[in-house]
């Protein structure tokens, strides 16, 4: 049997490197940025998802079905390339915005369309009674939702994250097209100059590895600290609290 | 009281409501004193439970007026044209307007306590010590003392209403509604509700209790409101009601509900 052809020292050599531990680090920062800014737009187009007003529904509607109906890929070139030409009196588009910058926008925009669904289905299994109990209590549509109403839909909505989370962590390796060195572009620069191109991947896909399984694991801590957990002694504790004093 | 409205506490003046073609509520006009209680009674599909959730607005009423301290519920009066109120100003009215559910509608990832402080912080704006001490008095009050830490899922359903109406009063209201609230129970946890509702009534809070419990209504009502069809059919003291209703069919009504 012929032996492969790899460089497995090689591999070991630049494992850890600092250009690779530079491009981890890149992945790592436009993968929690653009999730945690996902899940904000997420959260907000699902409360106008759920809204009583048209106009707010409808807005929510048009968001999902362009950012969820286009590719992620051209969205990136889109913003990066596409935008500051039909438009190039925006300033920000105008050299001010970085790659890395335009990469996190990107990804979260389009997360964001995801997180929207994921969130109004949390909201939507919700007893409607419990809406019904807080209003008759005197509260507010965005009191009782920030309340009652999104500590309980949490349970519905950690798990379909933390998929999108390990999802995002790969798909960040699309803003290599608008050349932000993340772990992706650093390993195919190197593997173009040095042609080693399966070392160079598996250094690359290693990382990928080791970064979704990081992610995993904090997936099955969150779900059985606030998602799985039923409500019970001790339950209290652990939800998060939205504004609480406590 | 700022202003010590003269008149009843609450007035229905001709309430329609209907659900697409289905009119649920055709005309309803009734009042309740500072101090009343009154128990609708009416088989099911009658309309007591809408009639119920319009007092506070979960409803629109389609035509006709609620007024609560003299002044509409859910709507302003814009030169004799309703318009819906803003919602904070609705919910300042529900504020004072305490509700029980037949399905309790414990909040289930608070404690009792904290189901029953979390009005009282976030709507009235009370610290959370006044709360707790507030919220724990009531408790004690419904007899649920030992269980301030026990979520929902850890008490009997004839528990659960009694937080629940625990709940309803940490916000100091008014006007208590109890939408069949012993419905949902077990037969030998009815009584503990029922003691704490008479408990209420003997205190002197003005409660409406739309209820299938023909004791407490004989009891602890000073009127009966029997409905049917959308429209009250007959309103009399529990006495002359269960001894000589003087419609026909409450007539039935009774008959059906007195010998199962």
């Amino acid at each position: 049997m012929p032996a492969l052809a790899v460089d497995w020292t090689y591999i070991a050599q630049n494992f850890f490197s600092e250009i690779v531990l530079r491009g981890v680090w890149m992945t790592l920062q436009l993968s929690v940025i653009g999730m945690a800014l996902g899940i904000l737009l997420g959260t907000l187009f699902a409360l106008a998802r759920v809204s009583r007003q048209p106009v707010l529904r409808g807005a929510s509607l048009g968001y999902i079905w362009f950012f969820r109906g286009t590719p992620l890929l051209v969205q990136i070139v889109f913003w990066y390339f596409a935008l500051p030409q039909a438009w190039p009196s925006w300033a920000p588009w105008n050299g001010q915005l970085s790659p890395f910058q335009t990469g996190i926008l990107a990804l979260a925009i389009n997360e964001g369309a995801y997180m929207t669904e994921i969130v109004r289905a949390g909201i939507q299994s919700v007893d409607p009674g419990q809406m019904e109990a807080a209003r008759a209590l005197g509260m507010t549509h965005r009191l009782a939702m920030r309340r009652i109403i999104l500590p309980q839909a949490l349970r519905v909505i950690i798990p379909p994250t933390g998929n999108e989370f390990i999802a995002m962590l790969k798909n960040s390796s699309l803003v290599s097209l608008i050349s932000v060195r993340e772990l992706f572009l650093v390993a195919k620069l190197q593997y173009s100059s040095t042609l080693l191109y399966f070392e160079w991947l598996i250094i690359a896909s290693g990382w990928y590895l080791i970064l979704t399984t990081i992610g995993s694991v904090f997936q099955f801590w969150l779900e059985h600290r606030y998602g799985a957990a039923s409500f019970g002694p001790g339950a209290g504790r652990r939800w998060l609290s939205f504004g609480a004093k406590e | 009281m700022t202003d010590p409205a003269p008149g009843p506490l609450l007035q229905l003046e001709d309430v329609h409501k209907r659900f697409g073609r289905t009119e649920v509520l055709r005309g309803i006009t009734m009042s309740v004193a500072e101090g009343e209680v009154v128990a609708i009674l009416g088989p099911s599909g009658s309309g007591k439970s809408t009639l119920l959730r319009c007092i506070n607005h979960l409803e629109r009423v389609d035509s006709g007026r609620v007024l609560f301290e003299g002044r509409l519920v859910g709507y302003r009066d814009k030169g004799g044209r309703l318009v819906e109120a803003p919602e904070a100003e609705i919910a300042r009215v529900r504020a004072r307007i305490g509700m029980v559910f037949q399905r309790f509608n414990l909040f289930p990832h608070l404690t009792a306590l904290g189901n029953v402080m979390e009005a009282p912080v976030h709507v009235l704006g009370l610290s959370r010590d006044e709360a707790r001490q507030r919220a724990a008095a009531v408790l004690e009050r419904v007899g649920l003392g030992s269980k301030l830490d026990a979520y929902p899922a850890q008490l009997s359903g004839g528990q659960q209403q009694r937080v629940a109406i625990a709940r309803a009063l940490a916000m100091q209201p008014r006007l208590m509604l109890f939408d069949e609230a012993t419905s949902a129970l077990d037969p030998e946890l009815v009584g503990e509700v029922l003691a704490v509702m008479r408990d209420l009534a003997a205190a002197g809070m003005t409660m409406i209790a739309v209820t299938h419990e023909m004791g407490f209504a004989a009891e602890a009502a000073r009127r009966i409101i029997f409905m049917d069809e959308g429209v009250i059919q007959e309103e009399a003291p529990p006495a002359q009601f269960f001894s000589a209703p003087a419609t026909e069919r409450a007539r039935q009504f009774l008959r059906r509900v007195s010998r199962p």
